[in-house]
């Protein structure tokens, strides 16, 4: 055999072996099913707590719904990105349409490890990679919530994604470099506050996705959690950065914090808008003890220059 | 008489420039909103002692900006879309809607200045539309 030869057999094998094992990595991972069998039965009133603090409406119902209107998550809006528009689908209780015949297995599947009951990968535009940080009995408790909601009929519009990021397979890849359950934040003997501030924001909260600047693969940058980032849609106006530094909300108090949480007011008494918009009506639905857990998080991670 | 001159001469150069530049002007009148909600808001929060007569003139000064602000195309006219502004372009593609929620916004704080609240609690019920719209505009018509 001629070494050229010899040399185009070794790479022919290797990337042979190369794609087995990319197949491999990228092949969708479920959750523990013990884990998901030994779940006690759904808390509706927890479920409805949760169902705001991870914001679901701000997503899956009509765009600037409010009030009961949050509660017909017949999906459709769309957003646009650097790696084309998703969109988010009926998630209510129609039984073909929506998830209405989905188990509780199904949801957290998809919630926390962004599979299908099919066995395809999510795209991470549905933030999964924070709701894995979430406790699978909240997920149980947000399921017999989502059970008491209306059927929406139809079914939203399919994803316009450009290749190669149309390649579902490819998101396992994504998924094993950056789907990672760790809190984030290293907190020094966090007390109970902290904690539930921290669970909070970083798993149901999804804060992260819009105030932490991304890499080239579109996964967060954990060096710069909270730093602020480049608005999402082009042209917009880059999302603040809400660390305690000069450049953030040194200067906030934790009670202006957890006002901004209730009512939109800054403690200029601008109103927020854009995306804050929705998440402040689903922030405020929650007990006043949740939002200053929330404010002491944001005051005791570390603080940092703007991400963008 | 040079002194007329002058003083006219000054006139015209600030009328044109009020009407030239429509965004320093609205951002202007926000700014005086965020201004009078700094005298309304930590009452209704509970920070500050109700005060009748104060907040019945706040009332009214935001109510005579909202209803200023009905003027649609005085104060974001075409071409007022770029620049140093955080005006979203729905309010020129969209403009119907935009009117729509000028409008709503007046009837809010007109409604609530003709409630006079006399203690906190009617004050309370009076101001929650007026609040609650500051956030609803900034929603679908800012950047
Ligand atoms: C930031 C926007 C966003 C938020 C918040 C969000 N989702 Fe989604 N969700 C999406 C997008 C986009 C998809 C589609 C992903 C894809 O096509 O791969 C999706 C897909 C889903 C699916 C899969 C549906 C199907 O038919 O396969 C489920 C279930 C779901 N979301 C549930 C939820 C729940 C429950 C919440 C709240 C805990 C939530 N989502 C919050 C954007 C969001
Ligand atoms: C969908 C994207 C999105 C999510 C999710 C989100 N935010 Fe925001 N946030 C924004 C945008 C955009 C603004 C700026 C709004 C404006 O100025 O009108 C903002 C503003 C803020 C501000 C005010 C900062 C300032 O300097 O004025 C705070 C505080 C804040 N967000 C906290 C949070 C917390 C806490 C969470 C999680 C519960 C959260 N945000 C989730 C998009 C988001
Ligand atoms: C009908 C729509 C609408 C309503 C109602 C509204 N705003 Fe605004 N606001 C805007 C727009 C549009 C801008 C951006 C203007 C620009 O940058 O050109 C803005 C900007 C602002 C700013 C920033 C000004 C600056 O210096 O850049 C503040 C502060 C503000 N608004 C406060 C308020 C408060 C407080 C209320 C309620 C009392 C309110 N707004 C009600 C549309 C609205």
């Amino acid at each position: 055999m001629s070494v050229l030869k010899k040399v185009a057999l070794t790479g022919a094998v290797s990337v042979v072996a190369v794609g087995a094992a990319l197949w491999f990595a990228s092949a969708p991972q479920r959750l523990n099913a013990a884990t998901l069998a030994a779940l006690g039965p759904g808390d509706v009133a927890n479920g409805e707590q949760v169902f705001f603090a991870s914001g679901c409406a701000s997503c899956h119902a009509a765009s600037g719904a409010s009030g009961e209107e949050r509660l017909a998550l017949g999906g459709g809006m769309k957003f646009e990105t650097g790696f084309g528009t998703f969109v988010a689908p009926n998630i209510s209780q129609h039984p073909t349409d929506g998830i209405g015949n989905w188990s509780v297995a199904d949801l957290a599947n998809a919630m926390m490890r962004g599979v299908s009951p099919e066995g395809e990968h999510y795209y991470p535009a549905f933030p999964y990679a924070s709701y894995a940080r979430m406790k699978p009995q909240d997920v149980a408790d947000l399921h017999a919530f989502m059970q008491t909601l209306p059927a929406v009929e139809g079914k939203a519009e399919t994803v316009a994604i450009p290749f190669p990021f149309n390649q579902r397979r490819g998101i396992g890849l994504w998924k094993a470099a950056f789907l990672d359950e760790a809190p984030v934040a290293v907190l020094d003997n966090p007390s109970e506050q902290l904690q539930r501030g921290q669970y909070l924001v970083e798993s149901m909260g999804h804060c992260a996705e819009c105030h932490t600047p991304r890499n080239a693969f579109g996964a967060l940058d954990t060096s710069q959690w909270m730093a602020g980032a480049a608005a999402m849609e082009t042209g917009g106006r880059p999302i603040p950065n809400i660390t305690a530094s000069d450049d953030g909300i040194g200067d906030w108090t934790e009670g202006d914090i957890a006002e901004l949480l209730s009512s939109g007011f800054t403690p200029e008494y601008d109103s927020v808008g854009g995306t804050m918009a929705a998440v402040v009506r689903n922030i405020s639905e929650l007990d006043a003890a949740d939002r200053e857990a929330m404010a002491a998080y944001l005051k005791a991670i570390p603080a940092h220059p703007n991400g963008y | 008489m040079k002194f007329f001159a002058f003083a006219a001469a000054a006139l015209v150069v600030a009328v044109t420039s009020a009407a030239a530049d429509p965004i320093a002007d609205r951002k202007a009148d926000m700014k005086e909103r965020g201004g009078l909600m700094r005298v309304l808001g930590p009452t209704a929060q509970g920070k500050t002692e109700f005060d009748a007569a104060t907040i019945l003139d706040a009332l009214e000064k935001l109510n005579a900006r909202a209803q200023a602000a009905m003027d649609v195309e005085k104060f974001y006219p075409a071409g007022s879309e770029t620049g140093d502004t955080k005006a979203g372009p729905k309010i020129w593609s969209e403009r119907e809607a935009f009117q729509d929620a000028t409008n709503k916004f007046a009837e809010a704080t007109a409604a609530a200045l003709a409630a006079a609240p006399q203690d906190l609690e009617s004050f309370r019920a009076a101001f929650g539309p007026v609040g609650a719209g500051c956030g609803t505009c900034h929603e679908a018509f800012r950047l």
